[in-house]
């Protein structure tokens, strides 16, 4: 099914959010904002959710500390106790303060390269990718709007440019996609 | 977009917009490198490899190289290391801790503070390496399955979780580091002409596209890796100290040693970032992002830890003598009066004084005086080391057995060459990649811009 794709570039992050706001307004369902830098409080408006990458971080701290308690008690209790100045080598609990600081480094290490690793993933973003924004100001300072024909059925081209007029926008360019 | 106080000054100066911004970073990268760089790389790759050298010969030859003896069996090696792990603390303190506190000023300082943070544990984790003397097993440190020996590392020592803490802070920094590079990767790339650059910062970028989707992780993941980072940082130095304070060594065996590290460890690390910023800013014409400001912030923290590592230094003169402990009270009437006099005046005047003149305004704020204390600050901190180590080596329970350390050739190669590849390593990152992290910077250029500000309708609200 054939497509249009509307590209409507803005020269400031302001100018950008408050034409979202007034195209969301009209009902317009915008696609995609590409910006250098993150526009705080477009989220909401073009209908972004808020990443739950941060409980991904948690459990995988969780998993971290996990292995690392029953990774030691393995080691230095179960499967070759350590006779150090004649400490209680025979019980986890008792020898628990000696590990705390690997505890502590592995739940961390995990937690940040797990998150590390998801974040990379879920945003495809990853060595030799290639770049997909539209316009290759959108990284330095200009800000992009996607907005696509088929996800507003209600409004035809002529609508959707005569509401786009309003907002104030520097440079409009359109590609058909099969 | 977040509005401050007018009394603040600026912290980006000028009529700047964001394509200046893209401009100033990147044009430094894109343009061919001045002679003096090459220079500076000249020099700094030969003593690099001098060191090098060094190291070759001491692994070919054994430990015995150095100027240890039997009774000073850590002296220089393990004062470098730590030395090195205490500059490396300066950068994941200005990115993780000062992220969470929401200071806007980090973000002109972050990158490079960071990368030298990289750098600095490279050249500390290369120490515990050699001083194997078999760095060929550097691997025996891990917990793996093996038929050698004792089966397993000892997870009760200190000096096992010293290689869980540099690693963890070594490899947790650098990906702190390039999540935050790989947007300005992307801005390079965009701008890149030439085909083989184009093709590295297309690689290096991952293929960003700067969606509202990824700005939105991007924020999170920042701000969740700050918070894992902050305690690492404090843990890092707490457990190097432990290797001291869990000994039985008079002179080491202190309470107060993992705040005193910790606190000695941002000390040096922001001198040394002063050091590195000051040159950069005017070699890369960054006055703008990094000025009189900047400096100023950093020199208070300077003051404050400086503060705080003075007040150690003399609570531990003070307990070793209510402590009622000869052994403990004659480690430091010998530190203090002994053959060793001389690095212990050094580092109380490094450190404690110089901090202090930090409390004038005018001496705070003038570069050149920042860049002197900086230095002098370095050279203070590597003396604590040198007088915490050394000192309470030489003269232990045995008169018979007291003894001096001089440092071989090889010793202070070692030491000169981590330096020279320490700045080897800076040079190239201040070559090819973004030194200012100019996406984050953006952000804060309508709140925090000299022009902005100074604008009519500043206070104005939207």
């Amino acid at each position: 099914m054939s497509d249009k794709v509307i590209y409507v570039m803005y020269d400031d992050d302001e100018v950008l959010k408050d034409g979202a706001k007034k195209l969301v307004s009209k009902g317009v369902k915008i696609n995609e904002v590409f910006s250098p830098f993150p526009i705080h409080g477009i989220d909401p408006i073009i209908g972004v959710k808020q990443t739950r990458l941060g409980i991904m971080a948690f459990l995988y701290g969780l998993t971290g500390l996990t292995v690392a308690t029953l990774g030691m008690r393995y080691f230095m209790v179960v499967d070759w106790p350590m006779n150090i100045g004649g400490k209680p080598n025979f019980s986890y609990l008792q020898n628990m303060l000696a590990f705390v600081p690997i505890t502590f480094e592995f739940t961390v290490l995990c937690a940040a390269h797990g998150m590390a690793i998801t974040y990379l993933l879920l945003n495809k973003t990853l060595p030799g990718m290639p770049a997909q924004n539209p316009d290759p100001r959108t990284t330095d300072d200009k800000f992009v709007m996607e907005i696509r024909l088929n996800e507003n059925p209600s409004m035809s081209e002529g609508d959707l440019d005569a509401i786009i007029k309003e907002t104030g926008f520097i440079e409009i360019d359109k590609k058909d996609i099969k | 977009m977040q509005k401050e106080a007018a009394i603040r000054e600026p912290l980006i100066l000028g009529h700047k917009t964001y394509h200046d911004v893209t401009e100033d970073v990147c044009r430094p990268i894109e343009d061919k490198a001045p002679k003096m760089w090459y220079i500076l790389f000249g020099i700094a790759l030969i003593i690099g490899l001098y060191g090098v050298g060094c190291i070759m010969y001491l692994l070919g030859t054994g430990v015995g190289v150095w100027g240890l003896n039997k009774t000073i069996g850590w002296a220089w090696d393990i004062t470098n290391f730590v030395w090195w792990v205490g500059i490396g603390h300066a950068g994941t303190l200005i990115s993780a801790v000062l992220l969470l506190f929401r200071q806007k000023w980090r973000m002109a300082i972050n990158r490079s503070a960071e990368a030298m943070t990289i750098f600095a544990v490279f050249m500390a984790g290369l120490f515990p390496l050699i001083h194997m003397g078999r760095l060929w097993v550097g691997y025996w440190t891990l917990p793996l399955p093996n038929q050698f020996g004792s089966l397993w590392v000892n997870f009760n020592s200190p000096l096992l979780w010293d290689v869980f803490a540099i690693s963890t802070y070594l490899s947790v920094s650098l990906v702190f580091w390039y999540i935050g590079l790989i947007p300005d990767f992307a801005t390079i790339r965009d701008r890149a002409k030439k085909p083989v650059a184009k093709k590295m910062y297309s690689i290096l970028s991952f293929g960003w596209s700067g969606r509202a989707k990824n700005w939105n992780r991007f924020e999170l993941v920042s701000l969740v890796l700050a918070g894992l980072a902050t305690p690492l940082v404090f843990s890092v130095h707490s457990i190097v100290s432990f290797d001291f304070a869990t000994s039985v060594i008079p002179g080491w065996h202190t309470t107060i040693f993992p705040p005193y590290f910790v606190a000695g460890a941002v000390f040096s690390g922001f001198a040394m970032v002063q050091t590195l910023l000051l040159i950069m800013r005017k070699a890369m014409s960054l006055e703008a992002y990094i000025h009189t400001k900047h400096v100023e912030y950093m020199n208070v923290v300077i003051m404050v830890t400086g503060s705080i590592v003075g007040t150690a230094y003399i609570t531990e003169l003070f307990i070793s003598w209510y402590s009622g402990v000869e052994y403990e009270a004659y480690a430091f009437l010998n530190r203090a009066t002994g053959p060793y006099w001389w690095a212990y005046w050094a580092m109380m005047t490094c450190n404690v004084i110089s901090p202090q003149l930090m409390w004038f305004r005018k001496l705070r704020r003038s570069l050149l005086f920042t860049f002197f204390i900086s230095i002098v600050v370095n050279i203070g901190m590597w003396f604590e080391r040198y007088v915490i180590i050394v000192t309470s080596l030489h003269r232990d329970y045995l008169p018979s057995a007291w003894s001096m350390h001089y440092p071989s050739h090889i010793d202070i190669g070692v030491y000169i060459g981590t330096i020279g590849l320490f700045f080897v390593f800076f040079l190239l990152f201040a070559r090819y990649f973004p030194v200012l992290a100019l996406n984050e910077v953006k952000t804060i250029l309508k709140g925090s811009g000299q022009s902005y500000k100074e604008a009519p309708d500043y206070h104005k609200h939207h």
